[in-house]
């Protein structure tokens, strides 16, 4: 096969961000990014305040900041693609579409929850969405969406699956073997690394010898791309861009989406690592909710539209949390389901 | 003085091979280096190449002849200087001590009665007739390699979501020959050669397990399995569980287990224990052919991960496999395949047999011992094992693993919590010393259990 035509990885400042702008959403486009978005904002924030109250136990990771790089890329995507992730997982499920009820019934460890309360915030799973977890170990997932992708290849049908990992799992030693056999068998994988800088406490510049993450494939040429990962629509574009390839049957791609967390790594994370000016300039400059609604209301869409949308959010994740809360734990004999089919 | 050019072995495990052909004829003239004859075996084909120079004086083994014993004098070198006369006086390589031989004198008396080479014979006849077969079934002699081959080639005809990956399985036809032919029958989509990426290829063959296609993944050798081991854990056992139930992982990791021969520390460890505690995880560990036939296509057929233990020792082993069309054992129900009165024998894979011929021992002193073939480790087949204990009152469990944690500490307490009333000796554990495996032969052979510790063992317990 000859190289990658759009060869990021050969560039020297490996800084392939487009010059300008992305290309525009159109109206409604924003507004279903806008809502996706918000949804899974709303849907974390509250999350975490259960988990203060002591309703969710354990490790809770939450997404909020890097909403537009799951919105984006779930928009590039067809039915029928996989999507598989780590354990910040919340904000994929609800993009996949799952229900937020049994996602935060879930968390709460209720029977009503996606796993029968019996995964937790970082293991869920829904075939019928075609989300494959929520997965615990650093970069487990890694090798099994590249899996699933062989899978899609053994069939012959033309569905791209979705390995999301962090910054902190590319470094781990199956994310090159992964890549080898992606690149090796041309199996329709995009690999989106969300670089949210830090690896719980550990910054990239600390951890990472190579810090541009879109280069992580070149020894086994995959090509990459640095994605502005606050902008739903550069995601977006960036999404459509690697699934074409991998529907083409070129191979693997390999997304940086660079993003941010502004929460700890996980609830019980004080974030020491770094300074709350840092966190409030990211806020401020590069929200990526902001982004849209300021884009929406620049279009003259009106402030009731958007309202709208915020009520309709709020009331999904207010139902969602009262079920969760109320919905009973699992039987007790579920102790012993589940184990063998 | 004339060399004896001797049957060399291919691997740490060959006992015989057949000389397939001369190249040089008696009376030509042998450089070092040049390949006098071709050997093979069911695994590999090898030429045999001059170590020293001279004249072939005489061919001692005619081509085409099989089962040569590794070490027979197969030809003879006359140098510079000596003619056909000099045959007489042979001088021959210093032939490799018996491990018994060169062991420190108390231990080698200890281990006297069992030379290796009996331990290493072919399982001894089974008294019981297997339960799974109508009687007057045909029955064909096969090696367990080939009963191995025959299981994924019919599964794969069967259903085309199954598939296998692994190193070397497909141009190579398996690293030890497991998977002869099936590249040439099933193509290489669906024989797969990976990468020496053991982490890497066990998470794909989990995800596409997720997504619905049936993977073998053969390991090398179970010793390369520990680089993949958190896939089979985390990610193959536990999903069903964590999911409630909606996504499974039907999936076979298959591969040599257990000590091998000659070959060290990390290549030859039994994994038995350290699979059979994981819930979620079925694990298999066969002894005979026909087991390792129909074990290893019900494990195909599992919706559940399958951890399938073969031996490699067992390997060239034959056994009597019937002809059936579809011959599927079901997983979980171990064997009596001798019965007995006076002392339950326990063991499962190459435990066997040193299970069988203590047996066959206690039996000439007038003991007789049932000996029970596991072959499934998870789920264990507790009924049969307790139901045999409260018949003979006595219990020695055989493995070639550790004993802390080991699979014989889990079948004593077993006993002990269904059976402890019937007991009338505590449970006696025979099982692999607790070292690392050593490399010297006498070494090795002293980490690993033997027929005399099992005799000794079962007239412990019966007290004799």
């Amino acid at each position: 096969m000859a190289a990658p035509k759009k060869s990021v990885v050969a560039k020297e400042s490996g800084q392939e961000k487009a010059s300008g702008s992305p290309p525009e959403f159109t109206k409604a486009q924003e507004l279903a990014a806008l809502r996706d978005m918000l949804l899974i904002r709303r849907f974390e924030e509250k999350a975490g305040q259960l988990y203060g109250m002591g309703a969710i136990g354990g490790f809770c990771h939450l997404y909020i900041g890097q909403e537009a790089v799951v919105v984006g890329m779930q928009m590039a995507l067809k039915q029928g693609d996989q999507v598989i992730t780590g354990y910040r997982d919340h904000g994929h499920m609800l993009a996949c579409g799952m229900d937020a009820k049994g996602v935060m019934a879930e968390l709460t460890g209720r029977r009503g929850g996606y796993s029968k309360g019996k995964g937790g915030s970082m293991h869920m799973f829904s075939m019928e969405k075609n989300f494959y977890g929520g997965h615990g170990i650093v970069g487990a997932q890694v090798s099994l969406g590249t899996g699933l992708a062989f899978a899609n290849r053994y069939r012959g049908n033309d569905f791209v699956s979705v390995a999301y990992f962090g910054d902190g799992a590319s470094n781990q030693g199956q994310v090159y073997e992964s890549f080898n056999m992606a690149e090796l068998w041309k199996l329709p994988v995009i690999y989106v690394i969300e670089n949210n800088r830090y690896a719980m406490g550990t910054s990239v510049t600390r951890s990472s010898a190579l810090t541009d993450f879109s280069k992580r494939g070149a020894s086994f040429n995959i090509p990459g791309q640095q994605v502005d990962g606050m902008d739903v629509r550069a995601v977006k574009a960036a999404g459509d861009e690697a699934v074409a390839w991998c529907r083409a049957g070129k191979g693997p791609f390999i997304l940086e989406m660079q993003t941010y967390r502004y929460r700890g790594h996980s609830m019980s994370d004080p974030a020491k690592y770094r300074t709350r000016e840092e966190v409030e300039k990211v806020r401020t400059d590069q929200d990526p909710i902001e982004q849209v609604r300021n884009r929406l209301l620049a279009a003259k869409v009106s402030e009731q539209e958007l309202k709208a949308i915020d009520a309709e959010v709020r009331e999904i994740v207010n139902a969602a949390a009262d079920f969760a809360q109320r919905d009973p734990e699992p039987d007790p004999s579920e102790l012993w389901t589940d184990i063998y089919r | 003085m004339p060399i004896q050019v001797l049957m060399p072995a291919l691997s740490p495990t060959m006992e015989k091979g057949n000389l397939a052909k001369w190249l040089k004829k008696e009376g030509e003239t042998i450089k070092s280096g040049d390949v006098i004859a071709e050997i093979e075996t069911d695994k590999a084909t090898m030429e045999v190449e001059a170590t020293d120079e001279g004249t072939l004086g005489r061919i001692l083994i005619p081509e085409g002849t099989a089962d040569v014993a590794v070490n027979t004098p197969i030809a003879t070198i006359l140098a510079d200087g000596e003619s056909a006369a000099d045959l007489g006086k042979v001088s021959a390589p210093a032939p490799q001590p018996k491990a018994a031989e060169s062991a420190p004198s108390a231990e080698a008396k200890a281990e006297a009665p069992q030379p290796k080479a009996e331990a290493k014979a072919p399982p001894a006849a089974v008294a019981e007739p297997d339960p799974e077969v109508p009687a007057g079934t045909e029955m064909i002699t096969q090696t367990i390699r080939e009963a191995l081959r025959d299981a994924m080639a019919e599964e794969m005809r069967r259903d085309p979501d199954v598939f296998i990956m692994g190193e070397e399985v497909a141009e190579y036809q398996g690293a030890y020959k497991v998977t002869q032919g099936l590249l040439q029958e099933f193509g290489a989509r669906r024989v797969i050669d990976t990468p020496i990426t053991e982490h890497g290829f066990a998470g794909v063959g989990v995800g596409a397990a997720m997504s619905g296609l049936k993977p073998i993944v053969e390991f090398m050798t179970f010793n390369f399995a520990m680089q993949a081991i958190d896939q089979i854990i985390n990610s193959a056992a536990k999903t069903l569980y964590m999911s409630g139930g909606q996504m499974g992982c039907s999936i076979v990791f298959r591969g040599p287990n257990g000590a091998a021969a000659r070959v060290a520390a990390q290549h030859s460890q039994d994994y038995s224990a350290w699979y059979s505690q994981i819930p979620g995880l079925k694990v298999i560990a066969p002894f005979s052919a026909a087991d390792y036939k129909g074990l290893l296509k019900a494990a195909i057929r599992d919706p559940n991960p399958v951890i399938f233990l073969e031996n490699e020792v067992l390997y060239g082993h034959t056994g009597e496999v019937p002809k059936l069309d579809d011959y599927v054992i079901p997983i979980g129900k171990a064997r009596i395949v001798r019965s007995g009165k006076d002392v339950t024998l326990i063991s499962w894979s190459n435990g066997m047999t040193y299970a069988l011929k203590a047996a066959d021992e206690l039996a000439k002193e007038g003991i007789e011992a049932e000996v029970i073939d596991l072959r499934t480790l998870r789920p264990m087949d507790t009924d049969t094992i307790v139901a045999s204990v409260k018949k003979t009152g006595r219990a020695v469990t055989v493995e070639e693993g550790w004993q802390q944690s080991g699979v014989g500490a889990e079948i004593a307490a077993r006993i002990m919590e269904h059976a402890f009333d019937y007991l009338d000796a505590p449970v006696a554990r025979v099982s692999g010393k607790d070292v690392p495996m050593p490399y010297a032969a006498n070494l090795e052979k002293l980490a690993l259990p033997n027929v005399a510790e099992v005799v000794a063992a079962a007239k412990a317990v019966s007290y004799r």
